[in-house]
């Protein structure tokens, strides 16, 4: 049949599976009991999410001098974390539509927790705009509705209401792609519960699907369309973000190369981050045969790649600055004025984090190693929030004036609204890991043919005793 | 109106795609296949017209963008005209260029949104919607056709036991579509 599958290719799902077997393995987590290690993690991100709240609440019934924003600095660390998780969220999207449209297979183990982490990661970048208001009961304002200001409308020229647009098209749009593909694994999930609650909470999750030819063909309409309209947008978010800053007149900011270096330096963090939670997750849930090395070392590919187009932005924007010589130039993020100043920890730490260290994935045996690119993954983690970091806040730190010049110093609600956020994006990804079908199962049965281990070695048995016979006729 | 049909169970995809056609150039209805997966080439084995769903997309995509730049036109050339940045609004191609990036975000969720509310509707599936899948093994690994039961029932059970079904079983059709 239409199962073959060039056998240079790795299996994608290991272990002999059959149709039955991927069903039981991904309801396993939702049907069996959480570990102790899953609450000691859900309490402590939990503890922080909460520590978070209180310090968002702070910040509301005071007002945002409790930050330890200032006169010149007037961004700096809620605009880093919006731009961080932003980042973050452009993997899930790239991967289950991007990938989608190319064809690669390998997508499906990992394109729904990817998904999740996208819509989570979004939810705490929405955040840090709302409460950055200071007023955040007008926050509506950034909505064209008509109003008591005798209809003032919003202004459409501005970047900062593009991204009221992008993000929250991003955010709505993913989210509907993400509980498309999950109708017919909840419906897995119903069809199998014996606890007549879970029943009745998965059937309504279900939407009632019932898995109909003509559904499918609809469903993967569908998909296909969703792909092709989720490519330009993701591609258009990071754009629209780093507009933000690339139609400002600050030194450092107003740079052409920040679209196309801001889409893969969100592409870059995204896939680190989908990379420290699957690597995780694999373990805890069992999934061992369905993120596999060779997934790992497909993204460790993706990372390279990213690496480089950041990098390579570095360089240029270092060079460049330097090159015109105007003395504007002098002490934006990357130029020797950044890296001898009162900042230079941080330039060195984008360096390090986001350009030498990636270089490892370069071998072979470290891109299929767990443990490295887990610590990898980590690492590029903290270099992405660290560029963010310096292009905010070495940029303004520097100004035009000199007797302007100053610094910027995080007081405790800066970094609690912080450790609050990665807080609450781990309660939200721990509460799916245990309640959601984590991989796209009905995906994963239709490629299992092709890609399973036990039908792939079946088919090239048969195609070497097809080739054994041709060349017996030959001879 | 109620009638009979043949409920016959398949527990292998390329088995159930052999046995649609097989039924078919034996001149049977069959009524509905429930598969857990997207089985490819099902839908042209069972001769289902194409789904139209992408032109829909392509048609709300336009109406989000003619939406966007009504919207924008009304709000800021028409409604309320101010000298931004020293930018003034005297006329939408002017303005253009900034408005692209929303013209461009309209579309897209215009497109998207509408097209999936439009799937929902088609195929029914909303929340609080009862699922209409005869065996709950068929979002698991089993794949099921209905076959209107006409002439003799032996026959028809005999014959699709031939096609490779593993359990065939009678029952009423109460829906009628």
């Amino acid at each position: 049949m239409s199962h073959y599958e060039a056998p240079i290719r790795n299996p994608l799902i290991l272990g002999d599976k059959s149709y039955h077997d991927v069903s039981n393995d991904i309801a396993a987590p939702i049907e069996g009991k959480a570990n102790r290690m899953w609450w000691i993690v859900f309490s402590i991100s939990l503890v922080a999410f909460l520590y978070g709240v209180g310090a968002i609440v702070y910040t509301i019934g005071t007002g945002i001098g409790v930050w330890g924003l200032n006169n010149k600095i007037n961004w700096a660390w809620d605009i880093t974390n919006f731009v961080w998780w932003v980042g973050i969220g452009h993997a899930g999207t790239l991967i289950s539509a991007v990938l989608l449209l190319f064809r690669q297979k390998w997508r499906m183990g990992i394109n729904r927790s990817a998904e999740a982490m996208t819509i989570f990661a979004v939810f705490q970048a929405g955040l840090f705009p709302l409460i950055h208001m200071g007023r955040i009961w007008n926050g509506y304002w950034v909505m064209p509705i008509p109003n008591q200001l005798g209809t003032l409308w919003t202004n459409f020229n501005s970047p900062l209401l593009w991204d009221v647009f992008a993000i929250s098209t991003y955010l709505s749009v993913s989210l509907v792609f993400w509980w498309t593909g999950l109708l017919p694994d909840f419906a897995m999930i119903r069809d199998r519960a014996t606890k007549p609650f879970q029943k009745k909470i998965y059937g309504l999750l279900s939407f009632g699907w019932s898995g109909r030819a003509k559904d499918w063909q609809r469903f993967e309409e569908v998909s296909l369309v969703l792909a092709g309209l989720a490519t330009p947008l993701v591609l258009s978010v990071h754009t629209i973000v780093s507009f933000d800053f690339a139609t400002s007149v600050i030194p450092g900011w107003h740079s052409t190369v920040y679209p196309p270096y801001f889409v893969a330096g969100a592409v870059f963090s995204g896939f680190a981050m989908v990379l420290t939670l699957l690597i995780v997750m694999r373990k805890v849930s069992n999934l061992e045969d369905y993120i596999t090395r060779d997934h790992i070392e497909n993204m460790s590919k993706v990372i390279l790649v990213t690496c480089w187009i950041v990098a390579t932005a570095y360089l240029s924007e270092f060079f460049v600055g330097w090159y015109s010589g105007s003395s504007y130039e002098d002490f934006t993020y990357l130029s020797i004025g950044a890296a001898t100043g009162p900042y230079w920890w941080a330039f060195y730490a984008l360096l390090i984090c986001n350009g030498v260290i990636p270089q490892l994935l370069w071998f072979k045996k470290i891109r299929r190693s767990f443990i490295a690119t887990f610590l990898i993954a980590l690492v590029i983690n903290i270099g992405m929030w660290f560029e963010r970091f310096d292009i905010i806040v070495i940029n303004l730190s520097r100004g035009h004036l000199p007797s302007t010049w100053t610094r910027f110093e995080p007081t405790f609600v800066d970094i609690a609204i912080f450790m609050g956020t990665i807080g609450f994006f781990f309660v939200l990804f721990l509460l799916y890991a245990r309640t959601f079908p984590v991989v796209a199962q009905a995906e994963i049965k239709s490629i299992l043919k092709s890609s399973g281990s036990k039908y792939k070695r079946e088919t090239e048995t048969l195609t070497e005793l097809v080739k054994d016979k041709r060349d017996a006729e030959i001879n | 109106m109620s009638h009979k049909i043949v409920r016959a169970i398949y527990d292998d995809d390329d088995v159930l795609l052999k046995a649609v056609k097989e039924v078919r150039d034996n001149g049977n209805h069959i009524e509905e296949v429930f598969t857990p997966f997207p089985v490819h080439g099902l839908d042209k084995a069972m001769g289902l017209a194409p789904t139209k769903l992408a032109i829909t997309a392509f048609i709300y995509g336009l109406i989000g963008l003619f939406f966007s730049v009504w919207m924008m036109n009304y709000m800021m050339i028409q409604d309320w005209p101010q000298n931004i940045g020293g930018k003034p609004s005297f006329a939408y191609y002017q303005n253009m260029p900034a408005f692209v990036p929303i013209m461009f975000e309209m579309t897209v969720f215009f497109a998207a949104h509408l097209m999936v509310i439009t799937f929902y509707m088609r195929s029914k599936i909303w929340p609080f919607q009862t699922a209409s899948n005869p065996d709950p093994r068929t979002t698991d690994d089993k794949f099921l056709m209905e076959v209107t039961l006409e002439g003799n029932e032996d026959d028809l059970t005999s014959f699709l036991t031939k096609t490779g079904a593993t359990e065939v079983s009678i029952a009423e059709n109460h829906d009628n579509h």
